[in-house]
């Protein structure tokens, strides 16, 4: 710095006037914001509507599961295990006497199951090796098999109980005793909310500054600017700073939404969440940022935007779905994803705590990530200018 | 009448002229779904083939030599650590390197061959629950053929009760099946809707819709005009995520194509009266854009796509009646796996005719009402 500041005609690059210039540029887009109503609905309200009606509407728990029960004999064994059914908080059984019946329910989607329960039941019990037939709509699969795993808890219990009052033979073997740590109540919302921020933000970040430097472009206000002594990267910087603000608002009423009204826990600490959603922010602003100034187009930015956040942070981030169990081709693709990592870090510091060795490399991938962006932008905007 | 239907038709030219005779925007309508399809066909499910876990085993014996060998032979567990200590499970889990600890007691071994029952610990990264309920059912399953056998081997019972599981539709239960046929109206819905919701916003904005509107076209035929177009380039890309379901992931198709056909029609039909309704609010083509996203993002998610319907809480269930998208991915599902008919399917398709009859006849309201 000290060098330049011997040529008088580079004294628009001390520190000082860069940061007045940045000054000036932060105030005047930040009153662009406040007067321009559709940028608060985008950065403020749209978080929460979106955070509301997903946090309330997504879950994967499965209860008062409509099945039929079919008797063929009304012998005691074969009541008693029905009437487990009909005491399970995850079934909502009908009791029916034939099996063509209780097809037809299942054909209509009146039930997701049918549990047969053959005409010799009594009589196998007793001799060992009864047969509890199981038919589930194999639709969705991952409903289907949380529903066969009840059934065999509901069958498992009473046949515990028949063992313990020695009416029928041995027990099993090994028996499982499992537990589900960071989440013993098994309630999916406690992993949902926190993906469900990820989403939100990905999508508030990409926007905001894809729909307002693509309009900007558009108008051609953004030349005009380009003519005075700014630089552009103090344009960017003067763009980014009053929408990362007005992102990160959005991101604490995510938070707040999070804890006090779906009950997520925090395990972790608050400053780690912070710094790591503000980290996410940048990027998220970032790609917006490239996006537009690559296409110059509302039409087209916020569809690519679109295309480009919220979709794969909702397919590709590990959210709902494991990544692990991807094939390896689509495994690679996910770790150019920005949303993957941050998903890592929300569901840890929510719902395990401050777990050093999930947190730092995935807030260093992110750190990294926000600086490319940030270069890439710069590159770009530079190029369209020559 | 005649005449009206060849000015509708030619209308209908220019616009699909308009659309496609660009080659990036041709793209742009045609490679995304094709490339969703395919890449989240293979993201897009809740079924395990990897599964790292770590055993802690106190016992040394054969016995649990055989049940780990069990979940080492199964090809979907992963070994990765053989623990010394409980105190270092909560290592292994926390930083994610596991998602499963498998825990085998010292006494395990002399308990089974004294005939006694013997428990092992199973403990889950409950970070994602679903994946870790679904791997401990896994488990659970492997377990199970470790009874089977053992008890065979040793002389135990057979056990009071066993079940014996069919799943209908989906035979191996695999969530693919599942997924990509409700893909076919959801990566249709995201650009049928904003195409038409932008081509009246643009020509608005442009001011080219004034001059459209001094031609002797009448109000119901620019509509209709700028209807079809959509239509058909959203029955071009659900016919392509069709194609993929089928020749890339070779999911057998077990209904009729005509009756799958009749549905996206009543579906596309709503999504595009829904994006006229949009066109006929908005008065720029960031309204236009803004407002259909508002609209695409709570009918994709709240779609029954990923997550099941009935697990929805009731005043969500009922504001999903207003979702095209969920009647459409449930008909696409029925017609595609299970073969339904149109018998089967009235309670899908008279929502979707209403919401188009709705949704089209208040647009067209609106257009004319707005031109006088």
């Amino acid at each position: 710095m000290n060098t330049q500041r011997v040529a008088p005609a580079a004294s628009s690059n001390t520190w000082a006037m860069k940061l007045r210039r940045v000054r000036a540029l932060v105030i005047k887009e930040t009153r662009q914001v406040v007067r321009d109503p559709s940028s608060i609905a985008i950065g403020a309200v749209l978080p929460l509507i979106l955070i509301l009606l997903f946090g309330y509407g997504l879950s994967l728990d499965v209860k008062n599961v409509p099945i039929a029960v079919v008797i063929e004999y009304p012998g005691p064994e074969a009541i008693e295990l029905a009437a487990g059914f009909q005491l399970s908080p995850y079934f909502h059984p009908t009791v029916t006497r034939s099996m063509p019946s209780a097809q037809d329910l299942l054909l209509t989607h009146l039930v997701d199951g049918i549990v047969r329960i053959p005409a010799d039941f009594s009589r196998r019990v007793a001799a060992g090796g009864a047969d509890v037939q199981l038919i589930v709509h194999g639709g969705d699969a991952n409903r289907a098999r949380i529903i066969e795993g009840y059934v065999q808890g509901v069958v498992g219990t009473w046949s515990a109980r028949l063992a313990a009052q020695g009416r029928s033979g041995q027990a099993q073997p090994v028996n499982v005793q499992s537990r589900l740590w960071f989440n013993e109540a098994n309630d999916s919302s406690y992993f949902l909310v926190p993906g469900l921020i990820v989403l939100v933000m990905t999508l508030i970040g990409g926007l905001l500054t894809a729909m307002v430097m693509a309009r900007e472009w558009e108008r051609g206000t953004l030349e005009s600017l380009l003519v005075t002594p700014v630089r552009s990267e103090e344009i960017l910087l003067g763009k980014t700073l009053p929408y990362f603000a007005l992102a990160l608002v959005g991101f604490l009423l995510c938070v707040l939404s999070a804890k006090f009204l779906f009950h997520v826990p925090l395990r972790g600490s608050i400053w780690v969440l912070l710094g790591a959603s503000m980290l996410y922010v940048l990027v998220a602003l970032g790609i917006g940022l490239l996006i537009s100034s690559w296409v110059k187009n509302q039409l087209v930015a916020s569809q690519l935007t679109m295309l480009a956040t919220f979709m794969p942070a909702f397919m590709l981030s590990g959210f709902l779905f494991d990544l692990r169990s991807m094939p390896t081709a689509v495994r690679l693709i996910t770790y150019a994803l920005p949303a993957r990592y941050y998903v890592a870090l929300l569901q840890s510091v929510f719902l395990a705590g401050n777990v050093w060795s999930v947190i730092v490399p995935n807030t260093l991938v992110l750190a990294a990530m926000a600086a490319m962006l940030a270069l890439a932008s710069r590159l770009v905007m530079h190029k369209t200018l020559e | 009448m005649q005449g009206a239907i060849l000015r509708i038709l030619a209308l209908t030219r220019k616009e699909l002229l308009a659309v496609l005779k660009d080659p990036r925007s041709r793209m742009s309508l045609l490679i995304p779904p094709i490339v969703q399809a395919l890449l989240f066909g293979y993201a897009a499910t809740y079924d395990l083939n990897h599964v790292t876990y770590a055993a802690l085993d106190q016992d040394h014996t054969a016995a649990s030599r055989q049940l780990l060998a069990g979940l080492d032979g199964s090809g979907v567990f992963e070994r990765v650590a053989n623990l010394q200590r409980a105190a270092d499970i909560g290592t292994w889990i926390d930083a994610r390197r596991a998602l499963l600890i498998v825990q085998i007691d010292s006494q395990f071994e002399r308990r089974l061959l004294s005939g006694k029952s013997a428990d092992i610990q199973l403990i889950a990264d409950g970070r994602n629950s679903n994946t870790a309920g679904t791997a401990m059912g896994y488990v659970t399953s492997i377990v199970q053929q470790f009874n089977s056998s053992w008890g065979h081997d040793h002389g135990w019972a057979a056990p009071a009760v066993q079940i014996v599981t069919r799943a209908w539709y989906n035979p191996n239960l695999e969530t693919r099946w599942f997924m990509i046929p409700g893909m076919i109206g959801t990566l249709t819905l995201i650009q049928t809707l904003m195409l038409t919701a932008m081509s009246v916003a643009r020509e608005r904005e442009q001011g080219t819709f004034d001059q459209l509107l001094v031609t002797p076209f009448r109000p119901f035929e620019i509509m209709a005009g700028k209807a079809l177009p959509s239509m058909v380039v959203g029955a071009i890309q659900a016919t392509g995520v069709l194609l993929v379901a089928q020749l890339w992931f070779r999911i057998p198709f077990a209904g009729s194509y005509v009756v799958l056909y009749v549905g996206l029609l009543l579906f596309l039909l709503a999504a595009v009266g829904i994006g006229l309704l949009v066109s006929a609010v908005s008065a720029t083509m960031q309204q236009a854009m803004l407002y259909s996203m508002l609209l695409i993002m709570p009918f994709s998610l709240l779609s029954g796509l990923t997550t099941p319907l009935s697990s929805m809480p009731i005043a969500v269930q009922y504001l999903t009646a207003i979702n095209p998208l969920r009647y459409a991915i449930d008909i696409t599902r029925r017609v595609y796996l299970e073969g339904a008919g149109l018998d089967l399917l009235t309670a899908d398709l008279w929502p979707l005719a209403l919401l188009a009859a709705l949704t089209l006849g208040a647009s067209s309201w609106m257009f004319s009402h707005r031109m006088q």
